[in-house]
């Protein structure tokens, strides 16, 4: 079987400076891969790439999603294939209403794999829907994009959207920044909902406390650019105990 | 939400190639030989059987012109116009009058169909949408289809007479209502005017022309499509519209043109009066060719547009999409003469490749009490200059005025400018002007962001620019929405990536 994602031997610069440096990593359908790691191990960088952001230049490696070079393929093209990256920051779009947006999405994805448009009923259907179990009022459906929305309101909306577009493989940048615990809880329940047999996630967190509501099946350290350490979700547990510092110094 | 689901709809069936409105009909045209003299103004005004009067009174036009002086004084740098190498008239030859559509040469039809303005499916749909009296607003509009120089379609117009409104060609209201044109027209802007609202005033071809009688609530959006077609041509339409005590008409102007590889001149003058109690909305569309990613080529549009709010508690609201053309020289303006009159601008101006846009309003408040308001969005992109001029003056006497005006601008890629350039006189103590600018620029993140949920860079910025000009283009009809919403996503493709 081939792997949903599978990262061989990836080295990745930014503005010059080396930030991935020879990153293994292999995520099979079903599964829930953590990633933590020290702030400057590369978790957000990792993220970036898969999704194709522009300043990212890599200068070895390669990143299959399903079999496909992604690398090669814009970033809207691996969206449309299934990838899908929760921010950290979810971006403000002014004057551009969350369902507007929602839609334009939705039908970009679909026209480009060849589907037919979902109609505005029936999509307002679908997203009311997901939007009622993510405790998200539809009047923030109206509100321009994450315009004013507080940091809960933006995961959820992130969340939202996951769900909507029905990612094959989902990351997740730090979305446990800026939550409290309810909302870490509204949002845990939300990718929760969302694991199933087809659908691959990489997780990436600083804390434990995310993991505790999102359980994952494997737990990797990143450190340095690279992938220094692989366990199961005790591994979680037993960082939130030691700490990053020893990875820290054998990495460096 | 039938009308917003069709608008959703036809944006996403945009065909997304470059300038698609490229292409030339091919119609015998009859013109006048080029240049220009009285000659040829004594030619267009015979052409038109115009009235002695009117005669006379382009000849003294004419006159005018020949002692006055371009304009410098803009932010647009073009080469120098050769008034003697253009062609002053040109009308497609018909058979006789057209009674109806089908007797319009089809050429003409398959023309506005590939612009998207299909005459026939508008006019089956205004039949069957609404019942009669319904005043839900939306999809009913009268076309007053121009092409080239001459009006060549006129629907609906039975049921505009039943209403007592004159909509058709300036040309045929000379003949059929000319004390109502000779009381109005360039009473707004005189033939001394400007040098190109002077040029226009004497050798305009045609136009449209409205009346909308007192306390009359005109039954239906008044819409002319205008195009440039035939090669070399000079346009200069005139408009003259008015609106007698506690009348009310919106009219919607929207303009494409075929590729062509020579500057084509455009001088058109637009007249608005309204008298006590009534209101004109007055929306526009541009499109002309912008010219190639060299420059080369594109229109030249130097317009007079200006709005008179005669009586006291008038209203004129203009709205603008402009994409098109390689030059804009246009200042959409009202003079705020009755108490209590009321002006508002709202402005989208997009630039991209090498086009250079000047554009802005002036509220000049003369009357007691009067207001006015103006939102300008302006969009850079490519290596496009884009600059807001504007100007609020409150005359001594016109105390109690007020003016909020705000410009934005928006900024895609390194290479374009915004410029905002905007005047301000008070001549009495109690009026009140605030004024709000800001200029940003388009975040690579945010692109990244969308193009992430899987839309391409084009649709990305469409989707931002979009966003940001919501709040003008919230002031247009629903059926311009559409088509403004297609432009500025047509008229940004290739500004990045």
């Amino acid at each position: 079987m081939i792997p949903l994602l599978q990262i061989k031997n990836l080295h990745v610069e930014v503005g010059g400076r080396k930030i991935l440096n020879g990153l293994d990593l292999v995520v099979d359908k079903g599964k829930v891969h953590a990633i933590m790691g020290p702030n400057g191990a590369g978790k957000s960088t990792l993220s970036y790439v898969l999704a194709g952001k522009p300043g990212y230049e890599v200068t070895d490696g390669e990143v299959l999603f399903d079999g496909e070079d992604v690398l090669a393929m814009e970033p809207d093209a691996r969206a449309a294939r299934g990838l899908f990256l929760a921010f950290q920051y979810p971006m403000e779009i002014p004057g551009v209403a969350t369902l507007t947006f929602l839609r334009t999405a939705f039908n970009a994805q679909r026209k480009k794999r060849g589907e037919p448009e979902l109609s505005v009923p029936d999509l307002m259907k679908r997203v009311r829907e997901i939007a009622a179990k993510l405790d998200i009022n539809p009047e923030m459906l109206r509100r321009p994009l994450n315009v004013g929305f507080s940091g809960g309101e933006k995961k959820r909306n992130e969340t939202l959207q996951m769900a909507l577009l029905e990612p094959r493989l989902c990351v997740l940048d730090e979305t446990d920044s800026g939550l409290d615990i309810d909302a870490l809880k509204v949002v845990a329940d939300g990718v929760n909902r969302l694991r199933s047999p087809e659908r691959g996630f990489v997780v990436i967190t600083h804390y434990q406390r995310l993991l505790n509501h999102i359980v994952p099946d494997v737990v990797h350290v990143l450190a340095a650019g690279r992938v220094v350490r692989t366990g199961g979700k005790e591994l979680a547990l037993e960082l939130e105990a030691t700490g990053y510092a020893q990875y820290q110094a054998e990495a460096a | 939400m039938p009308a917003v689901q069709e608008t959703v709809e036809q944006v996403r069936s945009i065909d997304v190639d470059q300038y698609k409105y490229g292409f030339v009909t091919d119609i015998e045209s009859e013109k006048a030989p080029k240049g220009l003299s009285e000659d040829i103004v004594r030619f267009i005004s015979a052409k038109k059987s115009e009235p002695e009067w009117m005669l006379a009174w382009r000849l003294d036009a004419y006159r005018r012109w020949l002692t006055m002086k371009e304009p410098t004084w803009a932010r647009v740098d073009y080469p120098s116009i050769d008034y003697q190498d253009l062609y002053y008239y040109a009308a497609p030859k018909t058979k006789a009058a057209p009674k109806s559509l089908d007797e319009i040469d089809p050429e003409i039809l398959k023309t506005y169909e590939k612009l998207g303005i299909p005459l026939r499916e508008q006019e089956l749909l205004a039949g069957v949408v609404r019942e009669e009296g319904s005043d839900t607003g939306g999809s009913r509009v009268a076309v007053d289809a121009v092409f080239d120089s001459v009006s060549v379609a006129t629907t609906f117009k039975a049921e505009l007479a039943k209403a007592g409104v004159i909509f058709c060609p300036i040309s045929e209201a000379l003949r059929d209502h000319p004390d109502l044109v000779r009381k109005y027209l360039g009473t707004v802007v005189p033939t001394s005017d400007n040098y190109f609202a002077t040029l226009n005033s004497a050798v305009f071809s045609d136009g449209s022309f409205v009346y909308v009688p007192e306390g009359v609530r005109c039954p239906m959006e008044l819409s002319t499509y205008f195009r440039i077609n035939e090669q070399k041509t000079g346009q200069f339409e005139r408009t003259l519209i008015i609106a007698d005590k506690g009348s009310y008409v919106s009219y919607l102007e929207g303009c494409t043109a075929p590729r062509r590889d020579e500057n084509q001149l455009h001088a058109a003058v637009v007249e608005l009066i309204v008298l006590d109690d009534a209101e004109i909305k007055y929306s526009t569309v541009q499109n002309w060719y912008p010219g190639d990613a060299e420059g080369k080529g594109g229109i030249f549009n130097f317009v007079t547009k200006r709005g008179d709010c005669r009586g006291k508690n008038a209203k004129i609201s203009w709205t603008q999409v402009e994409t098109g053309s390689a030059i804009t020289w246009k200042y959409p303006s009202c003079i705020l003469r009755g108490d209590n009159s009321r002006g508002e601008f709202y402005s989208i101006a997009i630039s991209n490749g090498r086009q250079q846009v000047d554009s802005g309003t002036k509220m000049i408040h003369l009357g007691r009490n009067t207001s006015s308001r103006i939102i300008s969005k302006g969009i850079a992109a490519g290596r496009s200059q884009n600059t807001y001029r504007g100007l609020v003056s409150a005359h001594a006497r016109a105390t109690g005025t007020r003016n909020f005006t705000n410009c934005d601008s928006l900024l895609i890629g390194p290479h374009c400018g915004a410029h905002t350039v905007p005047y301000i006189e008070a001549k009495n103590s109690s009026t009140v002007f605030e004024h709000e600018a800001t200029t940003s620029k388009i975040s690579d993140e945010m692109l990244f962001y969308c193009r992430q949920r899987g839309m391409s860079a084009e649709e990305a910025t469409a989707l931002v620019v979009n966003g940001f000009v919501k709040d003008v283009l919230q002031q247009l009809p629903m059926e311009f929405a559409v088509e403004a919403q297609k432009l500025i996503a047509i008229s940004l493709e290739g500004s990045v990536g």
